[in-house]
């Protein structure tokens, strides 16, 4: 695209410009959705990589050279992994862990939300001030302080101890969220139900909550992936083996004794799909919801 | 790998406590603290309805208990944990005063370590950023194939770290990885590069990773920027015959300002604290050497024959102070509060 000749509009400069659009027009209609599978590609072959690994033998995954496409199709490595009780309970594991904390986030969050956006009171603006100092906060740099803390509670090694952790520092973001969806419904809306005589709370949960629903979507999704997918945590504060989540679990397939790779990345795979099927599901309400949320 | 999504402002102790999130919509909350005109605190009295503390912590007591109890208390835990000694197995043994201070600074990794750390947050940040801006641009185009295109950039976003982690430790494997293989068979190198084990290459190779992971959530918030910026305004620079340069220079980057400052704070902190991917991809090699804070603090307290959890308090402290420096300082170098003006 040349700029400078398009730089000022003038009776001679048009014609060629118009021209030169359409020439873009038609061209566009190739060289877009051929850029898109470049980027589709760049994105999905590592985990190609990863799906052609979980269906060789692992013996072949740790060939040298390696192949591309297996030379042995094997389904071995899910159908041990689908058979394997360690992994039962890991995938049990994160599903407690995940959706307990992301009811939590949801339970605690939304009335707050609403409550912030809606009223004005003493110390609001501390609030707010504390809760974006959570945000800059990451478990990952606060981990010894969370394990002193549950050692000295004696819930190092419980579900809840996590639970308690992923809802804690998810809580921020869904605050957020809610509460960028909660102000942009006009206050009229609200005040017509209170005029129909709705308490507060029921004003809340028949008027506001399915207005907000694409914010309560984007909160859900956020929060149950970020704690599905935890890591640094779980590692620190679970022990015995049949409590830790798949992101830690995992990791004993591959270890200096064994190196179950194709085991290994068959779980992961297990693990991520719901997760991608999710995210499909809710990606046009993201944008959105990072949109109110975030980027305004 | 999503906790710090929202809106990262400074909150205290950056001399900006009155900072506010651009990421609040309508502009809502920014004038009650920061002493409004009279007009627009009539207007806004108009907005909300007063209510007392008690009706107060009444809706936000839950909240309120999870952050105290469960950000705030081990906060707390680990600035006096970093004032103490811990037996090996990680009894507290007393106040120690600034001995871990001092031991931590004294530790002669502390330089490579904190370099390291360095050049791993501003490549990754700066990279993934610039990387993110064309690629949001190509994603907002309408286009066939599109959404299979979105869905496809989800994916890294979606899989967990340390999935990712393990899967490019082993693409990038010396003997078995299909990396290797590949520019081998392209003839681009000539013989098997040691991308995870030698100091020369594990750098680059991990922040390459590191951008792939941080990729999909920085385009999808400048996606959603994008989507934010009303269309007249590109009719109007079209009408005005303006190039699409000038058009990109003139509106697209100055509107989409508030989301390049919140994906780069964001990022800061995210990429700052990003522990699985160096922990696993690094995790054949002993010592300290390609270590960021992150993971040397972890190592410290949990691993290897140190096992000084108040050392590692000390150096989780120091993290904490650094991200908030650094955040600070990008903060007020880029002057944040001209993009709140909404």
């Amino acid at each position: 695209m040349t700029s400078s000749t398009l730089t000022r509009v003038s009776p001679t400069r048009t014609v060629p410009l118009q021209r030169k659009l359409r020439g873009w027009k038609g061209a566009r209609r190739w060289v877009l959705p051929i850029a898109g599978l470049a980027v589709i590609i760049i994105f999905v072959i590592p985990y190609i990589v990863m799906l052609l690994d979980a269906f060789r033998p692992s013996s072949e995954v740790l060939a040298t050279p390696p192949t591309f496409l297996p030379k042995t199709w094997s389904l071995q490595a899910f159908s041990q992994v689908i058979a394997d009780p360690s992994f039962h309970n890991w995938l049990t594991s994160s599903l407690i862990v995940a959706v307990s904390s992301t009811i939590i986030v949801i339970v605690v969050a939304i009335p707050a939300a609403y409550f912030t956006a809606r009223f004005k009171f003493k110390g609001r603006m501390a609030f707010l001030g504390l809760v974006v100092v959570t945000q800059m906060f990451a478990p990952t740099s606060l981990v010894v302080g969370i394990y002193r803390e549950f050692y000295d509670l004696g819930l190092i090694n419980t579900y809840t101890s996590l639970i308690l952790t992923d809802a804690a520092f998810n809580l921020a973001f869904a605050l957020w969220i809610l509460q960028g969806f909660f102000s942009a419904i006009p206050k009229e809306i609200e005040e017509a139900a209170w005029i129909d005589g709705a308490s507060h709370l029921g004003t809340m949960m028949r008027i506001m909550l399915p207005l907000t629903l694409p914010g309560i979507v984007t909160a859900v999704t956020f929060t149950f992936i970020a704690a599905w997918n935890e890591y640094v945590v779980a590692l620190t504060l679970i022990q015995s083996d049949n409590l830790k989540p798949l992101t830690v679990g995992i990791n004993s397939y591959v270890t200096q004794y064994q190196q179950n790779w194709s085991q290994m990345f068959a779980a992961s795979l297990i693990a991520i799909v719901p997760v991608v099927i999710l995210f499909a599901l809710i990606e046009k309400h993201l944008i959105g919801g990072m949109t109110a949320g975030a980027v305004k | 790998m999503n906790q710090v999504i929202a809106s990262g402002q400074p909150g205290k102790g950056l001399g900006a406590s009155r900072t506010l999130a651009p990421g609040l919509p309508n502009g809502e909350a920014a004038a009650p603290g920061s002493g409004a005109a009279p007009a627009r605190r009539k207007r806004r009295r108009n907005d909300h309805s007063a209510a007392s503390i008690g009706v107060a912590l009444l809706w936000l007591g839950p909240v309120l208990i999870l952050i105290f109890g469960v950000v705030i208390y081990p906060a707390i835990a680990l600035l006096i944990a970093s004032f103490g000694t811990f037996s090996i197995t990680g009894l507290y043994r007393g106040f120690a005063g600034f001995t871990n201070y001092v031991n931590l600074l004294a530790s002669p990794d502390l330089g490579q370590v904190m370099w390291n750390t360095f050049v791993w947050v501003a490549a990754v940040v700066i990279l993934t950023n610039l990387i993110a801006l064309g690629l949001a641009q190509f994603l907002s185009k309408e286009f066939f194939g599109r959404r299979f295109v979105r869905w496809a950039v989800i994916i890294p976003w979606a899989a967990a770290l340390v999935m990712t982690s393990q899967l490019f430790r082993l693409m990038f494997d010396y003997y078995h990885g299909i990396i290797n293989q590949m520019l081998l068979g392209l003839h681009i190198i000539s013989k098997p590069v040691d991308w995870l084990g030698s100091s020369t290459f594990i750098m680059p190779t991990m922040i390459a990773v590191g951008i792939f992971v941080t990729l999909p959530f920085t385009a999808y918030l400048f996606v959603a920027g994008l989507n934010a910026i009303p269309s007249d305004v590109y009719e109007a620079a079209r009408i005005d015959g303006a190039s699409p340069w000038q058009t990109y220079r003139a509106i697209t980057l100055p509107l989409l300002r508030p989301a390049i400052l919140i994906a780069v704070v964001l990022n800061m902190i995210y990429v700052f604290n990003s522990f699985p991917l160096i922990y696993i991809m690094n995790g054949s090699n002993p010592g300290y050497g390609n270590d960021t804070m992150i993971t040397y603090m972890y190592k410290v307290a949990f691993q290897g024959a140190t096992h000084d959890v108040g050392m590692s308090a000390a150096t989780g402290i120091f993290n904490v102070i650094v991200i908030l420096i650094a955040v600070g300082i990008y903060l007020r170098f880029t002057n944040w509060r001209q993009g709140d003006q909404s």
